[in-house]
């Protein structure tokens, strides 16, 4: 028992390892912002979630203590990741984003986070009918 | 065996830290640190808990989850400085 616990504790510290490591090193290798705000994700899901479930395992296998620390801060982690990214990413796009390079909606509404104010409380689901396709057998009469 | 992993994770995270202190340094904008001090936190976060396995302590745990928040708090404080050039309007 002692033995597996050992082989899945270094496994998992060497994987998580690895995982940090290409998070990192996805920040200096790629080429914009936004794709170099997808690399640091590897690090805090994979890498620190790696290191967590290791500790955790150590001290309840090993040490014969079971402790939540880890569990919360992973938790914390995992919740507030996207909010970072989704700021980050909002931050580039009003500084450095050109608006007319940005992908259309679909709707007849703006992005977001460029709408002025005066916007804000119309509905949002309001979608851009699709025309009536003009098909050979109109044409035929 | 598991000190060997614990030095291969040790010097992993470190070289991140390096690659991100780099990265800090040359950037080519404001977002781009922002996203460096980020991953920096994350990475010191990595580095306490396996601080905390090699000394068989649980009180850098507290220490992690503090690092969380604050650097939770101080990433979005920062963007929201970016955007609006004020954070509690």
């Amino acid at each position: 028992m002692e033995q597996i616990a050992e082989i899945t504790i270094s496994v998992l510290l060497v994987a998580a390892g690895i995982f940090g490591l290409v998070g990192s090193f996805g920040l200096i290798k790629l080429p914009d912002t936004m794709t170099r705000l997808h690399a640091p994700t590897k690090a805090s899901t994979l890498g620190v979630g790696g290191v967590l479930l290791a500790s955790m395992l150590y001290f309840w296998i090993m040490r014969g203590q079971l402790s939540w620390h880890e569990f919360l801060i992973t938790m914390f982690i995992l919740l507030t990741a996207p909010i970072t990214a989704n700021f980050i990413a909002k931050a580039h796009m009003h500084r450095f984003g050109d608006k007319n390079t940005m992908p259309d909606t679909g709707t007849p509404r703006d992005w977001a986070t460029f709408e002025d104010e005066s916007k804000e409380m119309e509905p949002v689901m309001t979608r851009v009918e699709p025309k009536p396709k003009v098909t050979a057998s109109d044409h035929q009469f | 065996m598991i000190p060997y992993a614990l030095t291969f994770a040790f010097g992993c995270f470190g070289l991140s830290l390096l690659f991100n202190l780099y990265r800090i340094f040359v950037a080519p904008g404001v977002v781009d640190r922002v996203l460096a001090l980020d991953t920096m936190v994350i990475n010191i976060i990595a580095l306490l808990v396996l601080y905390g396995i090699n000394t068989h302590s649980a009180v850098y745990f507290e220490a992690g989850l503090l690092f969380a928040m604050t650097g939770f708090v101080s990433t979005v404080a920062y963007c929201k400085f970016i955007l609006r050039g004020d954070i509690i309007e």
